[in-house]
């Protein structure tokens, strides 16, 4: 213990810093009142291009992804690269969907994709079965964040769980009172922290490992060693299927969580949206360099943190960090992944809290509720949100909120007919859109529980990587399960579609209009909606 | 932002888009860079020409902004 003072104390004082800022943001850009969900689940609309620059990249590079990709491309190689290829082409994708998603939000005051959902295909139906996906997609990646801060924690000696209990209180407490403004403004130190952090890692630990050359060769070496025929530092003939569909998949997926949408629809224009689609690939850059730790940590022959004999790989970096930098250089490093964790855990709070608002509460409990109080409620379920991810990782093994993330990825993939596409058409019937949902759910679940993991012993949810011999063919290769749910759903959407229609089942009212896809700041509409917010 | 042309409905439609689809397509081709050799600065093919990738999606991104705004 003694030996990590230092590092112990400069993420101490770091972390205390930054909860301060948390407090003070709901002074920052000081709204009239915060008793609105515009105000306190969106910031008030009006972000502009930097704050929404840091608020999505600190959200969506949370501080298990820090961790949790780098301890794969450990363990296996070059599949767990697959988040670069992953980031690269998210943005492109997203950059005319985002737009439309922004304009039609800010028309209608949209603060949840259900919101959208309900009033584009006029089903209260459709709206709760994809808001509780996005509810059941959500919760566990707010566990995880609590994973990461864990596996810091771990590396500095400290076991036990008084220490997270006490960081998501100081959480809860300035989310409760700050809202979005509170990440917003925690992610400029958040960001600039994981920056210098990383640059300095993968300027300095190379030098100390004798240059890139050596660190991919003793990679190398160490994947040539072992029995496993996937790993290694390039795809195999068998999970390079699995590495595209994984990256596409995982891309057509981010957007769909409900707290990327937040940071998109607390931005105050079009504009905003996409310059931020240019600008947020800088953080790919980073965990390209992050995922490269991995190798550092076998080049450097790190060996993870043991506890109760199991090893946990997680640890692999903070432990890397440990062995390499001076102590409060570690102690930056570790504050900067545990102040990593808040503002993902803050904003998919809030996104959480702001769906069981709008398409639960108001939908089925409180139809006139006020936007008082629906802030109100929101504020009360964003702290019932982290005490059930503290609960979760108290009483459960970790490892159950792991496969709930991993389940939670192909299941999301699942509101992309309703959400993504029901932005571009309103072809698609709601009885179609709800039955391609349950089907697609159920194809993901079943492919899910087939997949085991030799390297712990699991028989089930034992990743993502389904293999196409449980079709009947002859292969060994793999695909991402959520790909392949997402191909049974649209099929499903489509057919029963045409079954709907052919029976004349009526289909829901759209009270969308072309024209709102493409309004902007300053048009009438919007316009209305500001008014009727803060100022 | 500028509005369109009076009369002319809004539209986000623009032979500029299909640029995108050009970042979007290029990281899922692993025959180009699924390979050790060659190396830059010590970086196996498959790791620099797939973070080469992300300079491709930030100047086709940063184009249709431009051309399209």
């Amino acid at each position: 213990m003694s030996a990590h003072t230092t590092e112990l104390v400069v993420f101490v004082v770091l972390f205390l810093i930054v909860s301060g800022m948390g407090f003070v943001a709901a002074r920052w850009r000081r709204p009239n009142d915060l008793a609105s969900l515009n105000e306190w689940g969106l910031g008030g609309r009006s972000f502009g291009s930097w704050i929404t620059w840091f608020l999505v990249g600190g959200d969506l590079y949370t501080a298990y992804t820090f961790v949790a990709v780098p301890a794969l491309v450990f363990s296996s190689g070059a599949l767990g690269f697959y988040a670069l290829p992953y980031t690269v082409v998210v943005y492109p994708l997203v950059f005319l969907v985002l737009a439309r998603m922004w304009s039609v939000s800010h028309v209608h005051g949209f603060v949840t994709p259900a919101d959208f959902v309900r009033a584009r295909f006029g089903s209260p139906t459709l709206a709760l079965v994809i808001a509780i996906t996005g509810l059941v997609a959500t919760m566990p990646y707010i566990a995880l964040q609590l994973v990461g801060i864990e596996a810091v924690l771990k590396a500095m000696g400290i076991t036990g769980h008084l220490p997270i209990i006490i960081a998501f209180a100081i959480l809860a407490a300035y989310t409760y009172q700050s809202g979005l403004r509170a990440p917003a403004l925690i992610a400029f130190v958040k960001d600039s922290l994981i920056y210098i952090v990383i640059l300095a890692a993968v300027i300095y630990i190379p030098a100390q490992l004798g240059g890139w050359d050596s660190i991919f060769d003793a990679a190398k070496a160490k994947f040539d060693a072992t029995p496993n025929q996937n790993d290694g530092i390039a795809l195999t003939a068998a999970n390079q299927l699995q590495y595209i569909t994984l990256a596409f998949g995982s891309a057509l997926a981010l957007f769909l969580y409900p707290h990327s949408l937040t940071g998109v629809l607390a931005s105050k224009n079009r504009n905003v949206i996409k310059r931020n689609m240019s600008a947020l690939p800088a953080y790919s850059f980073l965990l390209g360099l992050i995922a490269l730790l991995g190798f550092m940590a076998i080049a450097a022959g790190t060996k993870p943190v043991t506890t109760d004999g199991k090893a946990d790989t997680n640890t692999i970096v903070p432990v890397l960090f440990d062995q390499m930098f001076p102590d409060w250089f570690a102690g930056v490093a570790y504050a900067a992944v545990g102040i990593g964790a808040l503002v993902p855990a803050a904003i998919m709070s809030i996104a959480a809290a702001n769906l069981f608002t709008r398409n639960i509460y108001r939908e089925y409990i409180n139809k006139d509720a006020t936007d008082a109080q629906e802030a109100n409620v929101s504020k009360l379920v964003s702290l019932v949100v982290k005490v059930g991810a503290v609960l979760c990782i108290l009483l459960l093994d970790p490892q159950f909120s792991i496969d709930l993330q991993l389940i939670g990825g192909v299941i999301i993939l699942q509101t992309l007919p309703s959400v993504a596409l029901g932005l571009y058409t309103r072809w698609f019937h709601k009885g179609g859109l709800i039955a391609g949902w349950a089907a697609g759910l159920a194809a993901g679940m079943w492919m899910l529980y087939l997949i085991p993991n030799p390297a712990n012993g699991k028989q089930h949810f034992g990743g993502s990587a389904f293999g196409l011999q449980n079709l009947g063919f002859d292969t060994t290769m793999t695909i991402y399960a959520g790909f392949l749910a997402l191909a049974v759903n649209l099929v499903v959407a489509v057919i029963g579609t045409l079954i709907f229609r052919a029976a004349k089942v009526a289909d829901g009212e759209d009270a969308t209009r072309r024209g709102d896809y493409f309004a902007d700041e300053g048009d009438p509409d919007v316009k209305d909606l500001d008014l009727a917010g803060s100022h | 932002m500028t509005t369109g042309e009076p009369g002319q409905p809004r539209t986000d439609r623009s032979p500029w888009n299909w640029l995108l689809v050009l970042p979007i397509v290029l990281p899922l081709l692993t025959f180009l860079y699924n390979a050790d050799e060659p190396r830059l600065l010590g970086f196996p093919l498959f790791y620099w020409l797939q973070i080469a990738f992300i300079v491709v999606g930030v100047a086709t991104t940063t184009l249709v902004y431009r051309m399209t705004k």
